[in-house]
C-alpha cells in the first residue's frame, strides 16, 4: 500500500492509504477531523473543501496520494490554540452566516482563499462569484456573503476588529 | 471507485513508457477523472500523476505565439500576465470555467484531452488555430477535434504543450448551465493569422466552425453582421437543459457576444 506523509494543521502525518483513498477519506477516517464534510458524490457542493498549500480545492476529488509532501489546513486548523476563532469564523458567528450548518467548514475554507486572493477587497457580486464552488441549502446565502464582506476587512487589516452586524 | 496503483514520474519519457499499457491512464488535475472513476466508469490498473513534470507547466511567449504546458492549471491561466496581456480572452475564458476550486486543480490538457463537448477550451484552440503538441507530434486544432469525447491522440499518447498564435482580436460569450455551470452554448470568435473564425462549442456533439458567420465577420466586423444569422439546429444536442432549437438560437446571442466582448 503507498504511503502518504503530509502535514495537517501543522503537525506531520505518515499514513497508508491505498490508490483510491480520497483526502477526505483520509482526513475523515483516519485522522478522524470530521469537521471536512461530504454533501454530494459529484465535485459540485463544496462541503469538503481545505487548503492545500494555501489553495483551496475539494478533498473528494483529490487523491490522497496527490497531497503526497503537502500542507493541508482543514476547519480545525483556523482557530488559535487558545480557541480564538479565525476572523472568517467570527464573522460567520456575528453575522448567522449558517444555519443546519453542513455547508460551513466547506464556506469558510472557500471564503478565506477568496479574501487571500483579493488584498484590494471585493464587492458583494465579486463575493457571490467566489462561491461559485459551495451550495448552501439553508441561508439563502445573504449572510454568508454579508460575513465574508465583514472578515475581509479584518484579514486585511483595515480594521482591528470585526463590525458588528446590525441588530 | 475500483483500486489502482500509482505512479509519479518526474520526466515526460518515464510517462510515457508507463501509458504504453493501456490499462494505464494519465491524471493531470483529475476533476473530470476522478468523478469519472467514482461512477465506475472505466477501471485503470494504475495511474499516472502528470503533476511532477516540471516541463509541463507554465506559460511562456515565443514569439508570436503563447505557448501553454499541459498540466498549467486554469487558475493560473487566469492570471499570467503575458496572457492577459496578449489573448485576454483566453485569461478570462480559464477564469469563468467551472468554480474557484476546479479551477486550483483542473488543467488545460486534462481537458482538451477529454474534450467534452461543454467544455470550454476546445472552441478557443480551433478558433485561435492552436497547435496541439504531443510526446511524439503536432497536431494542428483543425485535424485534433474529432466529436464527442474524441480526439486525434492515440492510446497512450501524452498531450505536452498547446500553442496559440496570437490573435488581432478575439472573444468569447456563453451560456451557462445554471446548476453544472458547463457550458450549454458558447460562441469564441478570432480575427489574425489563420483569418476570422467562429467556433461553437456546448450545442454540438463536438465543437464546429459556423462557415456563414466567419463570411460576415471577415466583410463586416461588428455584433450586427452576425445578428440575423441562423443556425440550423440539425444535428445539434437536445437535453433537458434545452432542446436543440434554443442551442440554435444561442448561437447568434452567443456570437453577438462574442464580438462584443472582443472589441
Ligand atoms: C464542478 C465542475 C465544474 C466544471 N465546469 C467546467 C466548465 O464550466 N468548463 C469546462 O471546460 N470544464 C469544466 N469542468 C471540467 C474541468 O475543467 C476539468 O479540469 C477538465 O475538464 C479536465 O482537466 P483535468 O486536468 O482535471 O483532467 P483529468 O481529470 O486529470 O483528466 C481528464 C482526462 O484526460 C486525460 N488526460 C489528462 N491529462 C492528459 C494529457 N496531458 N495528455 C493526454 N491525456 C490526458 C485523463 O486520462 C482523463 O481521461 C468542471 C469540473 C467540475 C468538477
Ligand atoms: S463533497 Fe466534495 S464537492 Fe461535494
Ligand atoms: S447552512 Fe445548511 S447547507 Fe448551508
Amino acid at each position: 500500500m503507498p504511503s502518504v506523509s503530509l502535514t495537517v494543521n501543522g503537525q506531520p502525518h505518515s499514513v497508508e492509504v491505498e490508490g483510491r483513498t480520497l483526502l477526505v477519506e483520509l482526513l475523515r477516517e483516519k485522522l478522524r477531523l470530521t469537521g471536512t464534510h461530504v454533501g454530494c458524490d459529484t465535485s459540485q457542493c463544496g462541503a469538503c473543501v481545505v487548503h492545500i498549500d494555501g489553495e483551496s480545492v475539494k478533498a473528494c476529488t483529490i487523491l490522497a496520494v496527490q497531497a503526497d509532501g503537502g500542507s493541508v489546513t482543514t476547519i480545525e486548523g483556523l482557530a488559535s490554540p487558545d480557541g480564538g476563532l479565525h476572523p472568517m469564523q467570527e464573522a460567520f458567528r456575528e453575522y448567522h452566516a449558517l444555519q443546519c450548518g453542513f455547508c460551513t467548514p466547506g464556506m469558510v475554507m472557500s471564503a478565506i482563499d477568496l479574501v487571500e486572493k483579493h488584498p484590494q477587497g471585493m464587492s458583494e457580486h465579486e463575493i457571490r462569484e467566489g462561491l461559485e464552488g459551495n451550495l448552501c441549502r439553508c441561508t439563502g446565502y445573504h449572510n454568508i456573503v454579508k460575513a465574508i464582506a465583514a472578515a475581509q476587512e479584518v484579514m486585511h487589516g483595515r480594521r482591528d476588529t470585526l463590525a458588528p452586524a446590525e441588530a | 471507485m475500483y483500486d489502482f496503483l500509482y505512479h509519479k514520474p518526474s520526466t515526460v519519457s518515464e510517462a510515457v513508457a508507463l501509458l504504453a499499457d493501456p490499462e494505464v491512464r494519465p491524471i493531470s488535475g483529475g476533476q473530470t477523472l476522478l468523478p469519472a472513476l467514482k461512477h465506475r466508469l472505466d477501471r485503470p490498473s494504475a495511474l499516472v500523476d502528470l503533476s511532477g513534470i516540471a516541463e509541463l507547466r507554465g506559460i511562456r511567449r515565443q514569439g508570436d505565439r503563447i505557448v501553454i504546458g499541459a498540466m498549467t492549471r486554469h487558475a493560473e491561466i487566469q492570471r499570467d500576465p503575458s496572457l492577459n496581456a496578449a489573448i485576454p480572452a483566453l485569461a478570462r475564458m480559464a477564469g469563468l470555467l467551472g468554480d474557484p476550486q476546479v479551477r486550483n486543480r483542473g488543467t488545460m490538457g486534462g481537458s482538451l484531452a477529454n474534450n467534452d463537448p461543454a467544455a470550454d477550451y476546445p472552441s478557443a484552440a480551433l478558433a485561435l488555430g492552436a497547435t496541439l503538441v504531443t510526446d511524439r507530434r503536432r497536431i494542428e486544432a483543425d485535424d485534433y477535434f474529432l466529436g464527442m469525447f474524441t480526439t486525434a491522440l492515440e492510446p497512450g499518447e501524452l498531450l505536452t504543450a498547446i500553442e496559440f498564435p496570437v490573435p488581432e482580436k478575439a472573444g468569447y460569450a456563453k451560456m451557462r448551465n445554471p446548476a453544472s455551470r458547463y457550458v450549454m452554448t458558447g460562441v469564441f470568435v478570432a480575427r489574425g493569422p489563420m483569418g476570422v473564425r467562429v467556433v461553437v462549442n456546448g450545442a454540438g456533439p463536438g465543437v464546429f466552425r459556423q462557415a456563414e458567420m466567419e463570411a460576415a465577420l471577415s466583410a463586416n466586423w461588428s455584433p450586427e453582421a452576425v445578428a440575423s444569422i441562423r443556425q440550423s439546429s440539425d444535428g445539434l444536442n437536445g437535453d433537458i437543459h434545452g432542446s436543440a432549437e434554443y442551442r440554435a438560437h444561442l448561437v447568434t446571442v452567443m456570437a453577438k457576444r462574442a464580438v462584443l466582448d472582443a472589441g
